[in-house]
């Protein structure tokens, strides 16, 4: 045992020279110690707690100490609990370990033992405490969403994902390119049950198909040229977590078939090996590609498909949810002042009508690279629209006053704009039913180009 | 200056043994060491039939009620023990306490008395050849271990001092018969 003033033991015993001679041994190495006769006194003693480590006798007057161990791990779960006994027998020590005890020593105890033993218990109860700690972390981490936006689009996007992260089920993201599938994915793991155990993401149409098997399964040494060594798949770390398929529209039939098959039964065999592996994941993926029209093709295999178009969240593209756009722009605004330590904390109003004018091909990933390249040519303290790379963009036309009905025509415009004044789609974008949208194009008098 | 340190043979040991450690114990503590004449028959009187063992507590507890004594006759006769020394009893006698199976000692932690037992310290008990060298440098180090304990020190994390726990005996064999130099310090022994 060594010197260690922030431990501390409590010791229950009803024999004095017990207590004395361990309360001594133990001061000695810096811990502190106290003492109980009896249960109500130790009970009385665990107010005065935290205790790390508990040596508790079996044999009392009044509540026995099996009987008081129960108690003890009713008030505080973290307390390493050693029984001690002069009266050695099974059936106590079985007992003893099933109720929750660290340990169980039998009178007289070799002091090599005890020291090793409280050792053990103390970092038993380092490690416990640093894992109670890190998973509070983990899931406060999970509650901070990174998901910009306010737009009813997005809102939904987001309830969708934080409805199914409850659920064990497939998800199946779908979007442009982008739009944040993967933002979402890790979203949905970090809500998830799953989330202390890795997220692991694998972009199907990044890995050449050759590599594709190994990549996902793994491989034994010596499997194919330059195998040197054993190394473990994608769905292999994924144990416990999610793993997530990026860009699944892209993989081949023959890998379609492998991929449905590990999908049902959770076994697989690393390529080049023989022995049938099992890991326990949930899947998430994404494809930006029409998977309906793939199928009709036969390019897409329809059982995989049902197999992982459990539930579908669909993200819309950026020019969709315009109103998310000034929100996202301040966002990385900020985001790449401290990065490049610049003082550039705002956008002009010319250059914000640009970007909301502009339609986003590349959705939320190219307005961050737009944004990045701006903070990297504007002068403090604000984006101009010269420092942007469109400038063919019509100006945007910004309500006369800041009422609410003011911006809501400018959106409900907009919106109709985008969808060539497609009302069915218009509506749905905006989140109300037609017959909302009709009233409102007559209420604000706005006429289809 | 430290206190002056009283070594108390505790028969049955072996009075060359602990003659030995004299000087070195004076290198550790800088300080007086005191061999006091051999003291007969306390140890008897704490042995316990149950355990066929002695119980070390009782031995300290008995060294302490000699002290007083020693000291009030100090008012009758010129022999006037330091009340501020500290006493160290070794004897050869395997010492337990009641919850453990054995100890190599046992002290008073900032107190004045404790106990060493060289019974454990001996290859022979482990089925080995005797090895006196090591009999006394084990003898030394628990020495000064317990006698680190009666001036205030815990057990010490460098693996080299002295004052770090040893619960069996390959611990005292890897350890060093030094205290550190935190140790020497909150000791009051630095030089």
């Amino acid at each position: 045992m060594t010197e260690n003033k922030k431990s501390s033991i409590l010791i229950v015993d009803d024999e004095t020279i017990v207590r004395e001679s361990l309360t001594k041994w133990f001061k000695q190495d810096g811990f502190r110690v106290e003492s109980a006769e009896h249960a109500n006194a130790a009970l009385k003693l665990m107010e005065k707690g935290p205790w790390d480590v508990v040596i508790l006798d079996i044999k009392m007057p009044g509540m026995s100490g099996l009987e008081l161990l129960k108690r003890l791990r009713e008030i505080d779960r973290g307390a390493q609990v050693i029984m001690a006994t002069a009266f050695a027998s099974v059936e106590s020590a079985v007992q003893a370990l099933k109720d929750g005890a660290f340990d169980y020593v039998t009178k007289p105890i070799d002091p090599d033992h005890l020291s090793h033993l409280v050792s053990n218990a103390i970092q038993q109860k380092k490690l416990e405490d640093e894992n109670s700690i890190l998973r509070e972390h983990i899931t406060e981490l999970s509650g901070v969403n990174e998901i910009v936006g306010e737009s009813p689009q997005i809102k939904r996007v987001i309830d969708l994902s934080l409805t199914v992260a409850k659920t064990d089920t497939t998800v199946m993201i779908r979007g442009e390119s982008g739009t944040g599938k993967e933002l979402i994915a890790r979203t949905i793991h970090a809500n998830s049950a799953r989330r202390y155990f890795p997220i692991i993401t694998v972009n199907c149409g990044a890995v050449a198909e050759t590599l594709l098997e190994s990549e996902l399964f793994g491989h034994e040494r010596g499997a194919f040229t330059g195998a040197q060594y054993r190394r473990k798949g994608k769905f292999e770390m994924a144990d416990g977590g999610t793993i997530f398929l990026d860009e699944i529209g892209t993989i081949s039939p023959k890998m379609q078939i492998e991929l449905l098959r590990v999908i049902e039964t959770k076994q697989f065999t690393r390529v080049g090996g023989n022995e049938v592996l099992s890991s326990d994941f949930r899947v998430i993926c994404a494809t930006n590609r029409n998977l309906e029209t793939a199928i009709k093709e036969g390019s897409f295999r329809e059982d995989l498909y049902y197999r992982l178009n459990v539930f579908s969240v669909l993200i819309p593209p950026l020019r969709e949810r315009r109103m998310d756009i000034p929100l996202l722009a301040q966002f990385f605004v900020k985001k790449y002042a401290l990065i490049m330590n610049r003082s550039v904390s705002e956008i002009s109003g010319e250059a914000m009508d640009m970007l909301v004018r502009y339609d986003w091909p590349g959705n939320v990933r190219e307005l961050e690279n737009v944004i990045e390249r701006a903070m990297v040519l504007s002068l403090p303290p604000a984006i101009r629209g010269s420092d942007l790379p469109f400038q063919n963009v019509t100006k945007l036309e910004l309500p006369k006053d800041d009422t609410l009905a003011a911006m809501e025509k400018v959106h409900v415009e907009s919106i109709l704009d985008s969808t060539k004044w497609n009302i069915t789609r218009a509506a749905e974008i905006l989140d109300i039913d037609r017959v909302t949208l009709y009233n409102k194009i007559a209420k604000y008098g706005l006429k289809k180009p | 200056m430290p206190p002056p340190i009283r070594i108390i043979p505790l028969l049955p040991v072996s009075v060359e043994l602990i003659s030995s450690i004299i000087h070195p114990l004076h290198s550790v503590f800088q300080t007086e060491i005191i061999l006091e004449e051999p003291l007969p028959g306390l140890v008897e009187k704490v042995y316990d039939d149950s355990r066929a063992q002695y119980n070390s507590t009782d031995i300290i507890r008995k060294l302490l009620d000699r002290e007083e004594l020693l000291i009030r006759k100090s008012f009758s006769n010129t022999f006037a023990p330091d009340p501020k020394s500290k006493i160290v009893g070794i004897t050869s006698v395997d010492l337990f306490v009641p919850i453990l199976t054995y100890v190599f000692g046992e002290a008073q932690l900032d107190g004045q008395a404790s106990v060493v037992s060289t019974f454990r310290l001996d290859n022979s008990i482990y089925g080995l050849e005797p090895d006196p060298v090591l009999l006394f440098e084990r003898t030394l180090k628990e020495t000064v271990h317990e006698l680190g304990h009666t001036f205030g020190l815990y057990h010490c994390q460098n693996l080299e001092c002295a004052m770090h726990a040893s619960t069996a005996v390959e611990d005292i064999d890897i350890k060093g018969g030094m205290l550190c130099n935190e140790c020497r310090k909150k000791a009051g022994v630095d030089r």
